[in-house]
């Protein structure tokens, strides 16, 4: 049990990091959304995301599934590795909550679960409907989303977050919080790994508690260090307070066709949708 | 807890980037002085180390696992508004780049979570640790508190924000377009795993965190830790009086009948209110028709809270207590931006009076 605690948060951690190595590879790769100006990418599918949860029809939401699998595929991106840390994570997830929407939802009748005379189930036509709404909708913007992250390398992502206007700290402070995100992850996997490699036996509930908080401490305790090292090593290099992007974006002319793709895009499915 | 796309529709979640966006850019202007010493990489460590600390798997008492997000601990030691922005980073880097929570509900994610649950977890704290020594239990069980009750505030507003959807959105047959379960239904489920489970989980690693840091790291915790300053006794006992009030307002549903003079145009064509009317006005009976000037005007405001109830909310006990509480917010967010303002006015005011020449 106590090695599971370990383990389990070991395996969280190992899963986060392969993510960030594939997206930053996939990032890399020579496809259609890699070649595309990241501030054109970005407006381009958070345009459709926002187009998808305004969408009342099943259909619409098909095509705009639809469209994410072409882009994936013209981006190179494996479809059975989207498949496996996009789609049946998100299914699995919101089917989850979508399953008693079947029956709870108030309306008419479709099929009466047998349950003999002692209960009555019936899954309604607006509970299938609902289900299956929620369920196109979830997928649909997850996919848009992480053609997003997959197919941009995360430095252009928050340099292009400028033309939404966040402000030029958040971003600096974002790029920051990411590259640390991806240390820290590392230190905690070695503390848990070294711990459990010295660990024999089992541990009872309160001392695995106190085994996960007094590591969450010592972490606590190295990010602070390393808050003061930073700020040292950025003074040492000439840091006085201002920050620069270097924005180095140019629109080609394919950018002004993928506006115009994505423009109809989302023109067509807002108008098809309602 | 992390609200994914496609569960809020956009104009909630037009709403909550709305209500998230000021406080972002108070946070932002009360740090900035700060964001470019020490304080920068700071607030970035911070938000990895929460986003870090999000996936412990924390052992809990019946043999079940639970997540904490870190808002109690980070409330505590960065103060409200720092610790808003560094679960907000976290949050976005969470949805931006590991898809965990959506891009256009980040904005609720972030009001839930990361604002509503600082502030929670901060005046928690402050409150139940107020006057106590650094070294006192009582500051272990705040910090424990302060993660619970702000994690069940963040997962109660998540609650509302999906509860509200299906009354909101539905499609020509009813069908709702959204989040499909009512409040009766999101909040139970929701708060049932958050009062247990989750709740926990946030509770033992605030206090765990908090109690580290008092042994190892007196200095940060000391910033925080010093006996806080009772206000005022005055001032405390208006408090006091207040939070009294607030809770007896439902003492008002006991009162039958109109008051006298708050007439609504539907009160004349009502048998018992005319009845009422007559009596409480010295037998003067009402006039038949509406008047003319109370039937115009009657409709040119609609009450967005009408007769001291939301009209989702079916208890009128409830209702009243639920308008009291945000009649009481709007007047002191009210009055605290006049204090504001006035402050900064003095302020300005001040730094442009010309400075006296000194004579040689």
């Amino acid at each position: 049990m106590s090695a599971g605690v370990i383990a389990k948060t070991v395996r969280g951690f190992t899963a986060a990091l392969e993510q960030t190595l594939v997206s930053e590879n996939s990032a890399h790769e020579r496809g259609l959304l890699q070649a595309l100006d990241p501030r054109v990418k970005l407006l381009g599918l958070l345009a459709l995301v926002v187009t998808a949860a305004l969408s009342r029809k099943l259909a619409v939401m098909a095509v705009l599934f639809g469209l994410g699998l072409l882009l994936a595929v013209a981006s190179r991106l494996s479809l059975w590795s989207l498949a496996k840390r996009v789609w049946l994570v998100a299914f699995a997830f919101t089917f989850m909550i979508a399953a008693p929407a079947l029956f709870l939802t108030p309306g008419q009748p479709v099929y009466t679960l047998p349950l003999g005379s002692w209960a009555s189930l019936a899954i309604t036509a607006q509970g299938v409907r609902t289900a299956l709404l929620l369920i196109a909708r979830v997928e649909t913007a997850v996919t848009l989303s992480s053609l997003l992250v997959l197919t941009t390398p995360w430095m252009h992502l928050l340099k292009a977050l400028r033309t939404l206007m966040v402000p030029v700290e958040v971003i600096v402070l974002l790029a920051m919080t990411h590259r640390y995100v991806v240390l820290l992850m590392e230190t905690a996997n070695a503390m848990f790994e070294s711990r459990q490699s010295r660990m024999v036996g089992r541990l009872n509930g309160h001392d695995q508690r106190r085994l996960m908080v007094n590591t969450g401490g010592v972490l606590l305790s190295k990010t602070l260090e390393m808050g003061n090292q930073v700020f040292l090593a950025m003074q040492a290099r000439g840091f006085r307070g201002e920050v620069r992007l270097l924005t180095d974006f140019h629109l080609r002319p394919w950018d002004y066709l993928a506006i115009s793709g994505f423009a109809i895009a989302v023109a067509a499915a807002v108008m098809t949708g309602k | 807890m992390h609200i994914p796309d496609g569960y809020l529709s956009p104009s909630t979640c037009a709403v909550m980037y709305a209500a998230s966006a000021p406080c972002w850019w108070a946070a932002l202007r009360r740090t900035r002085r700060k964001l470019f010493g020490r304080t920068l990489p700071l607030l970035s460590l911070f938000a990895a180390f929460s986003f870090v600390t999000m996936m412990f798997n924390l052992p809990l008492p019946g043999g079940t696992t639970g997540h904490a997000v870190g808002v109690g601990i980070a409330a505590i030691v960065l103060g409200p508004w720092a610790s808003l922005l560094a679960i907000s980073l976290a949050l976005a880097i969470q949805a931006l780049f590991f898809g965990d929570g959506g891009i256009t509900t980040l904005g609720a994610n972030c009001f839930n979570m990361a604002i509503a649950g600082s502030f929670a977890a901060w005046g928690i704290y402050r409150i139940v640790a107020l006057g106590a020594a650094a070294e006192s239990r009582r500051r272990l069980v705040a910090a424990a508190l302060a993660g619970y009750g702000a994690i069940n505030l963040s997962a109660l507003l998540a609650a509302i924000e999906l509860g509200i959807q299906p009354m909101l959105f539905r499609d020509a047959t009813g069908a709702p377009l959204y989040a499909p379960y009512p409040l009766t239904i999101a909040i139970p489920a929701m708060m049932v795993g958050h009062l247990t489970i989750a709740g926990a989980a946030e509770a033992v690693m605030s206090a765990g965190l908090f109690s580290y840091l008092r042994c190892n790291e007196p200095a940060l915790v000391g910033i925080t830790s010093q006996p806080m300053a009772a206000p005022p006794p005055a001032t405390r006992r208006l408090w006091g009086g207040l939070a009294i009030v607030l809770l007896l307002t439902p003492l008002g549903i006991l009162a039958s009948g109109a008051a006298w003079g708050e007439w609504a145009p539907r009160d004349f064509s009502n048998a018992a209110t005319r009845a009422q009317i007559t009596a409480a006005s010295g037998n003067a009976v009402p006039p038949v028709a509406v008047p003319s000037g109370l039937a115009r005007l009657a409709n040119l405001w609609t009450a967005p809270l009408p007769d001291y109830a939301p009209h989702f909310v079916k208890s009128a006990a409830f209702g009243y207590l639920l308008s009291a509480m945000f009649g009481v917010g709007l007047i002191l967010a009210v009055a605290w931006l006049v204090q504001l303002v006035t402050q900064r006015l003095a302020a300005q005011s001040a730094t442009q009076s010309p400075t006296p020449r000194r004579e040689p």
